[in-house]
């Protein structure tokens, strides 16, 4: 009982980004508004760069930036935090930037299309257009039951 | 580290998360998203990583919300859910 108290306690940073993650896996799948979706899939991402960054952190550690130079005496005795997942995270978010601004620039293009970016709506009129796509998620509801 | 900021900070996040997907106002979503941005800073400061918390700053509280502000002003602003 005790380990699993300390696991909780311990380690509420991991069950944090777990909560947001499921966060934002609930809004990608459960929300009909394609912008809600993109804010979920920014949620996401961001839970796992918490992640990431968690797993560098030292305790007792400083930023890993040099401090006295390298000849210093005192060089051997700082303890830098890890700075290897934060070049790792940098390179993602410049990369989740990208993703969120092609979904927007998509879901802009779907609005002038259709008229709106709810799901449901923009299913319905597919299936007004497109007879065959009509029988082709006919189908598939049927496979689901 | 301090416990009891990081711990508050953390849960600001939660907060914040379930807020951007509840709320029907989709310009509110995206202003709490980029305050949930800045959170998400702060708390990468605390841990030492201050050129990541650097980069969600500007990049992800900044560039983020005015990617999605463009692109609220040619669609609509309300959502169904």
């Amino acid at each position: 009982m005790a380990g699993i108290i300390d696991i909780v306690y311990a380690e509420y940073n991991y069950w944090i980004y777990v909560t947001l993650m499921m966060i934002g896996f609930y809004a990608m799948i459960a929300k009909k508004n394609l912008i809600k979706k993109v804010i979920g899939a920014n949620i996401f991402q961001t839970a796992i760069f918490l992640f990431y960054i968690s797993l560098s952190d030292i305790k007792g550690g400083t930023e890993p930036i040099l401090l006295h130079g390298e000849t210093s005496t005192h060089a051997a005795d700082i303890i830098y935090t890890n700075p290897v997942p934060h070049v790792l995270i940098l390179t993602a978010i410049v990369v989740s930037v990208s993703t969120t601004a092609l979904a927007l620039a998509l879901i802009i293009r779907i609005y002038e299309e259709y008229g709106s970016i709810e799901e449901d709506v923009i299913l319905a009129a597919r299936r007004k257009l497109n007879p065959e796509f009509s029988e082709y998620a006919r189908q598939s509801e049927v496979d689901s039951q | 580290m301090i416990w009891i900021l990081d711990i508050t900070l953390l849960l600001f996040l939660v907060i914040c998360a379930v807020a951007a997907i509840t709320i029907k106002d989709l310009l509110s979503a995206v202003v709490i998203l980029s305050a949930y941005s800045l959170i998400m800073a702060i708390v990468w400061v605390e841990m030492r990583a201050v050129d990541v918390a650097f980069t969600e700053a500007a990049v992800g509280a900044g560039i983020t919300t005015v990617l999605f502000i463009a692109a609220l002003a040619r669609t609509e602003g309300r959502s169904e859910d």
